[in-house]
């Protein structure tokens, strides 16, 4: 008996290595592990056994029993995974073949604009908008440029009445949220802009500036400074440099243009930055006490500065773009590469 | 403000490095635009000494010449007919290059070598316009004394650095010479140092018995200076003055008109030369223009003035348009004798009103309109005419005529060094304040309770506390202030509800395919006829620009259909494939015509596609996509007619009852116009409304507790039954237990009957508390079946 289940044991794990499909494992499992299988068979000749030979075979067939068993399942998982990488390999599929990505764009004007907005808005800012068609006394006279002030001959004006013109500058929203507001605050104003230019590759009759504004007391110079070099290596990067130059608009005093060290060379010197090392990218200062006086705050009480900058100058730097129609030309060749 | 560094070395002792000048002068304020350099093309080229002038042997038109030019004698041939042995003249000697960068080099002119070439002034870079007409014929025929073999760009100064200045409209003082010799001074801490003017005043008579002057518009005339001089002689003024103007970018004409604008340039005190004789009576009288009184200026344009006007006469006539161009009637011409030069101080703004009035402009009205200092009339007078003795223009008569009503002394503006520093974040002394300030020459007075500065007349931009500080930032140096942030003044930073769903409407636009365009505010007139709209349409009430750059940027733009679809047109004809575009920006609209207040900017979108696999259905999915994300529910479509749009094909789009847009396919005439050969899918929705409707709030429901029943129910109804209208008497049959509606099929086509289509819904019901019988469903189904065949006689498709 002892030679049957050695027997029964070696046949069986013969006929499995063969096996590869599993149908036939099902069967063969059947027939030799089922109910009225082999191993059954054998065993029922145990009862002509002597009782001292009885629980040694038995244990021997239990043992072949469990060998058995853990060979059908091992090889069964076998099967299986062999039949289904046979599956998948019919399944195959040309990853390679392209597909076209739906997603459109954002204008790079609004894209550099969410940028700076996201800058300030870090530093404390809220996004106000103003009139794009604006009264004289907001564009200009609240602005310390009253009528026939010099001033106003750097910038060709739209006019739609007297007093009501397409606002040349973004600066109008200080007045009314000055208005409008108690200090302290903080705000940034984008925005369109509209100076009687005939469009070429740098003008533009319609364009895109933010104004921004600080008010409250104790306000510096210094703080006009670090806020404006903080912004700039936000958007342009760490290492870019910073320089204030003094200049006049008349809503500030002191002013200051702000250049940035060129993109291009980095401050070598090149065709883009006119050989100067610097490229002009903003104008400041600190408020006028004249338009703190427009607004009814008292200039010995509070004070605060202001700032703004051309969006498409810093989208043109930025990208690299040299033609400032390409903005308003909708071009969706240009558009997607945004 | 070009500035030649040869001049501004009469005043200050310029520093040699032009990179650290003009560096440096950047930092305190004089911004600068472009260096230009003089005379650096013209090398190799000697004075030379005709010897031998001969008939050339092979061409009648041709001299061949023998020149000294020192180390030899060269021969050369010329084609110029002025000149003649002894003469001295400019030679280009082989290897030479003159104006322009053209080279020279040794030829043969029909078999006769040539060693060079004899200059023209032009050819050394003159501009010949104001040359004795015997130098602007030929070649330029050099003074006597002129030495043999020097390099002509030594002799005649050619070679100088010009820097071109920005002048901000404040910085008056600094439209000459010596107002930025003054900021080279003060920059480098160097002495400023103007000549003494002494005047000979050869004339036996006194220019206070020769003129009156009459200041009768004193508002706008604050001083008239007038100085006169006989027995002039016009002719060209000295070359090195030419020069001067020349780079300067100042024509030369003759002496005495160069001697103005010389002495405009070097002081910023606009002159004027009258003819003496022309002027009636020798009385100069300053008034406000008549109404359609008359001029004919020195361009020869005739003028019209009027009241507004400030007007130089006598006593029957205008003589000049005053501070803006002199009258021909009293020009200088070669046969004048005696002139008036005239030195003055007009009222700015009147000016710039009568500049831009006339459409004129001119260096002088140029600088009378920022503001010139009142006590420079009489320094500039007599500047010009020591010149005049110099030049041995003309005998200057003594004495002079000053009339002077607008008396200014100057300013005086208390400060406080603490108040500087407090804005500067400094930590400057009260010492280093006033030495700046004593380098700006404003001097200042130590008093009891502070400083006060004594701000010299030149200076008018300075008037208050503010502008002191300025003056010490620029010349402490900007690059020295501290870079701090904000203490205090806590704000809090963000965007308000309506910023981020806009936010949120352009990604979700982009993150669908959408491409953002910017286009202008203002559009042509005709864009209202392009999109088909009526005579009486509302948007043709659009607010016009009184000075548009042209008539197709003339009106604000009422609607952003028509820029979408130039936009669309554009990119097509470019062979753009499938287009998916959107617009956000503001129409204008005015509550009235003309305009008496702010129009209403209502911010609007616009949505525009086009390509082979759209239509209105994907147009209208971006819109309620749109909807679902900012929670606006209580939204229609509604079939509609609009004249921009497909007659079957446009929905009128309302949110709680208001109209918020149109969507819809472009009608085919205004496709038409537009040149646009494809079916395009538009709509322009009111922002303002969308943007207020929109909501944050969740309102979370629990799931449902018990199973939901489904069922299909397909229908067949005339083609033009709306799907709207069979979900609503879905809906309210189906009542509270009817949780769903979706039309999954719409079928048209060969089962079913013509003029008629099949619409395939899927039903889902579900009660809060308990599972639905099959009996319950049954008895609604039957309910809505019903109520579809009373009012769209439905019929079920089975």
């Amino acid at each position: 008996m002892r030679d049957d289940l050695m027997r029964l044991k070696e046949n069986t794990l013969q006929a499995l290595s063969d096996l590869k499909d599993m149908d036939e494992l099902n069967k063969l499992r059947v027939k030799i592990l089922g109910k009225k299988g082999e191993l059954t068979q054998i065993l029922r000749g145990m009862a002509r056994l002597s009782p001292e030979e009885r629980p040694v075979i038995g244990k021997m067939a239990n043992e072949i029993k469990d060998e058995l068993e853990s060979k059908f399942s091992e090889k069964m998982q076998l099967i299986k995974k062999a039949v289904q990488e046979q599956k998948m390999q019919q399944e195959f599929i040309d990853v390679t073949i392209p597909t076209k990505p739906s997603i459109g764009s954002k204008h790079p004007l609004t894209l550099v604009l969410d940028e700076i907005r996201d800058i300030f808005i870090g530093l404390g800012y809220e996004v106000v908008e103003g009139p794009e068609i604006e009264l004289d006394y907001y564009n200009f006279e609240a602005l310390n440029t009253p009528a026939d002030h010099p001033a106003r001959d750097l910038q060709d004006t739209f006019y739609i009445t007297e007093n009501i013109l397409l606002r040349t500058q973004t600066s109008p929203v200080q007045v009314r949220t000055m208005e409008n507001k108690k200090p302290p605050l903080k705000i940034i104003a984008p925005g369109r802009v509209f100076r009687s230019d005939t469009v070429d590759a740098t003008h533009s009759p319609m364009f895109h500036q933010v104004e921004g504004l600080a008010v409250g007391e104790g306000f510096t110079m210094g703080d006009l400074k670090g806020t404006l070099v903080k912004f700039v290596q936000e958007m342009f990067g760490h290492d870019r440099k910073a320089r204030f130059r003094p200049h006049f608009f008349p809503f500030t005093e002191p002013s200051a243009e702000m250049d940035i060290s060129c993109i291009v060379c980095s401050g070598k010197g090149c065709r883009i930055c006119s050989y100067t090392g610097w490229l002009e990218i903003l104008g400041c200062g600190m408020v006028h006490p004249n338009v703190f006086r427009y607004v009814g705050l008292d200039p010995e009480k509070v004070n605060g500065f202001a700032f703004g900058m051309g969006v498409e100058r810093i989208a043109m730097l930025k990208y690299g773009i040299n033609d400032l129609r390409l903005f308003f030309e909708n071009d969706v060749r240009f558009l997607k590469q945004f | 403000m070009l500035v030649p560094i040869s001049w501004l070395k009469d005043f200050v002792d310029v520093p040699q490095d032009i990179n650290e000048l003009t560096k440096r002068l950047t930092m305190s304020g004089s911004n600068v635009e472009s260096i230009q350099q003089w005379g650096q093309d013209i090398k190799n080229v000697v004075v030379g000494l005709i010897t031998k002038v001969e008939k050339h042997p092979n061409a009648d038109k041709l001299l061949v010449t023998r020149v000294n030019v020192g180390s030899e004698e060269l021969q050369i041939v010329t084609g110029a007919t002025n000149i003649k042995e002894g003469d001295k003249v400019p030679v280009a000697l082989h290897g030479a290059t003159i104006a322009g960068g053209k080279k020279i080099k040794r030829s043969k002119l029909r078999q006769v070598e040539s060693a060079g070439m004899l200059c023209s002034a032009e050819e050394l870079g003159f501009d010949d316009h104001g040359l004795p007409p015997e130098i602007q014929e030929g070649i330029f025929i050099l003074p006597e004394d002129a030495p043999i073999g020097a390099d002509i760009k030594e002799y005649l100064n050619l070679e100088d650095t010009v820097i071109d200045f920005e002048i901000t409209p404040n910085r008056s003082d600094c439209l000459s010479i010596t107002g930025m010799a003054r900021e080279v001074a003060a920059t480098f801490k160097l002495d400023f140092h103007q000549p003494a003017i002494s005047l000979k005043e050869e004339a036996e008579k006194n220019a206070q018995d020769l003129a009156q002057i009459h200041i009768e518009a004193e508002d706008l005339c604050h001083r008239y200076v007038a100085r006169i001089v006989e027995d002039v002689v016009i002719k060209p003024s000295p070359l090195w003055m030419q020069r001067r103007l020349q780079t300067c970018g100042v024509r030369p004409i003759n002496n005495i008109v160069d001697i103005t604008n010389y002495v405009m340039l070097e002081l910023g005190q606009p002159l004027h030369a009258f003819d003496f004789d022309k002027v009636e009576g020798g009385s100069i009288i300053v008034r406000r223009g008549k109404p359609s009184e008359k001029i004919e200026t020195l361009d020869g344009v005739t003028r019209e003035l009027n009241e507004n006007m400030l007007v130089i006469a006598d006593k029957n006539k205008p003589l000049a348009v005053a501070g803006v161009m002199g009258g021909a009637n009293s020009e200088i011409t070669s046969s004048t004798n005696r002139i008036l030069l005239e030195s003055a101080n007009f009222l700015g703004s009147s000016i710039r009103q009568t500049s831009r009035q006339l459409g004129l402009r001119s260096e002088s009205s140029m600088r009378f309109e920022k503001g010139i200092d009142p006590n420079l009339c009489l320094k500039a007078v007599d500047r010009a005419c020591e010149l005049i003795e110099q030049f041995g223009a003309g005998k200057v008569l003594k004495g002079y005529v000053d009339v002077f009503p607008g008396k200014t002394d100057p300013k005086v503006v208390p400060f406080s060094p603490e108040k500087i520093n407090k804005v500067l974040g400094t930590d400057i002394s009260s010492d280093e304040i006033v030495q700046i300030l004593n380098r700006l020459e404003i001097k200042v007075n130590t008093k009891d309770d502070g400083f006060e500065a004594v701000v010299p007349t030149f200076r008018m931009d300075i008037t208050q506390e503010a502008d002191i500080i300025e003056e010490i930032a620029r010349m402490y140096g900007y690059d020295r202030l501290p870079i701090t942030l904000p203490e205090g003044n806590v704000t809090h930073g963000g965007l308000n509800s309506e910023q981020k769903h806009l936010r949120d409407i352009k990604d979700l636009l982009v993150y669908s395919g959408y491409s953002e365009i910017y286009t202008f505010s203002f559009v042509s007139p005709k864009v209202f006829d392009n999109i088909n709209a009526p005579e009486d349409s509302n948007l043709r009430q659009a607010i016009r620009i009184l000075n548009p750059l042209g008539e197709d940027h003339s009106i604000m733009r009422t609607t952003l259909m028509p820029n979408m679809l130039d936009v669309i047109r554009f990119n097509l004809s470019h062979k753009a494939q499938e287009l998916k575009l959107f617009e956000v920006g503001a129409v204008y609209l005015p509550k009235k015509l003309p305009l008496e207040e702010l129009p209403y900017e209502n911010e609007r979108i616009s949505l525009g596609l086009c390509g082979e696999t759209v239509n209105f259905y994907d147009l209208k999915q971006i819109i309620e996509t749109i909807f679902f994300n900012l929670r606006i529910q209580n939204y229609k479509f509604i079939q509609a007619k609009h004249f921009a749009f497909h007659t079957g094909r446009c929905a009128r789009i309302e949110i709680d009852g208001h109209v918020i847009g149109y969507a819809g396919e472009v009608h085919p005439d205004v496709l038409e116009n537009y040149e646009i050969g494809k079916r395009v899918y538009l709509a322009e929705l009111d922002l303002d409304i969308v943007l207020s409707r929109a909501s944050e709030k969740i309102d979370f429901k629990p799931l449902p507790r018990f199973p939901a029943s489904d069922r299909d129910l397909a229908i067949v109804v005339q083609e033009k039954v709306l799907a709207a209208d069979v979900i609503e008497v879905m809906k309210e049959n189906g009542g509270e237990l009817l949780e769903k509606v979706e039309l999954f099929d719409v079928y048209q086509g060969s089962q079913i009957a013509k003029g008629h289509k099949s619409m395939a819904f899927s039903l889902i019901f579900r009660a809060e508390d308990r599972t639905l019988t099959d009996e319950e469903v049954n008895e609604i189904i039957e309910k809505i079946k019903t109520g579809l065949s009373e009012k769209f006689g439905a019929t079920l498709r089975e």
